[in-house]
């Protein structure tokens, strides 16, 4: 008789889509564990609580948080969706910019420093306007589009002041004039599932500051550059968001592995819970043989 | 239905059913963020301030 299945949530707040989650979890019959990363140890002596996971999907909002704990279940031999691997590069803007332009993926133009000098430096070859981000950091906060060198010299002295240490790696990108949307597609394994146009008169157009979503049809080219943008990070369950840029056409500004999806669920009238709980069923499936 | 109330304002909160224990619900009287963290009885909390590695 075939062993049924035992798979664990980590999460760390009941948002919207871990509810349904949790939901088509339960619909489809699935043993699983709800793991607070708020209330987990490891032992690392002991692997064996964490080996009677065939997978774990990680829906941490911290990223420190869900990233060690991606490193410790990979390391006990745990499957996780996403990889360890994977987290740490889409977490890092630095480090997806990085892969992306490894495999000759299309994105904005982006420089790093590590000193505001340099910075600067940088900062001046771009030209003005440009956007200063954080590597590590979500939901749109922190972003300074940076119009002059007044500007630039104000908001590199803060980062380097007033921010841990992380803010002193200086992560710069042109500023792209966009049609006041980007689109955000989802990627599980390898489909393309859905997308979104995220519209806002800000500049900042994440639906997290107040972006409104409307679907995208899923073109060929929209297609292929989100599959080589997920191949690029290591694939698994990602949202890439693109943006229109005036030039160069269709380029990925960033991935994220541990996407909200409250906004693109509805839009779409796609089960995109229904399609992630399937998607980790099918790796704990394949570690399992 | 469970009612708990505000820690922060003393507002009486009907939680919703379908509650889960680790929701986040906003407190109609005074806005503040609680986090549901228990549900027989019904308990909450402040809910966790945002931190810098917080998102998605």
């Amino acid at each position: 008789m075939q062993r049924r299945l035992k798979l664990g949530v980590l999460f760390s707040r009941v948002r919207v889509e871990e509810k349904w989650i949790f939901g088509a979890m339960e619909k489809r019959g699935i043993d699983y564990d709800r793991l607070d990363d708020r209330a987990i140890h490891f032992d690392l002596n002991d692997a064996a609580p964490w080996q009677q996971y065939d997978a774990v999907l990680e829906r941490s909002i911290s990223y420190n948080s869900g990233l060690y704990a991606l490193r410790l279940l990979n390391a006990f031999g745990v499957p996780t969706v996403n990889t360890a691997s994977v987290a740490e590069i889409c977490g890092d803007k630095l480090m997806t910019s990085a892969a992306l332009a490894r495999d000759g993926v299309p994105q904005p133009h982006n420089a790093t420093a590590f000193t505001p000098e340099a910075a600067l430096e940088a900062i001046e070859a771009f030209g003005y306007p440009v956007v200063l981000k954080p590597v590590v950091g979500s939901w749109g906060r922190l972003l300074a589009k940076v119009n002059d060198r007044d500007a630039a010299e104000a908001v590199l002295e803060h980062k380097s002041t007033l921010g841990s240490v992380q803010h002193s790696v200086f992560y710069i990108q042109e500023y792209i004039e966009k049609p006041g949307r980007d689109i955000r597609a989802i990627v599980i394994g390898e489909r393309v599932l859905t997308a979104m146009y995220r519209k806002s008169e800000h500049w900042i157009t994440n639906t997290a500051r107040g972006g409104e979503g409307e679907l995208c049809p899923i073109t060929s080219e929209i297609e292929d550059l989100c599959l080589r943008a997920a191949k690029s990070v290591g694939g698994g369950v990602l949202a890439v968001d693109l943006v229109e840029h005036p030039e160069k056409g269709l380029v990925v500004n960033e991935i994220n592995h541990t996407m909200e999806f409250h906004t693109m669920q509805p839009v779409s009238g796609i089960d995109i819970a229904g399609e992630i709980v399937e998607y980790v069923v099918s790796v704990a499936k394949s570690s399992d043989q | 239905m469970s009612t708990v109330t505000c820690p922060e304002c003393e507002a009486q909160i009907e939680l919703e059913a379908g509650t889960e224990v680790g929701e986040i619900i906003v407190c109609s009287d005074c806005g503040v963020d609680l986090e549901v963290t228990a549900l027989d009885p019904a308990a909450i909390q402040l809910a966790p301030m945002e931190q810098e590695d917080w998102g998605e």
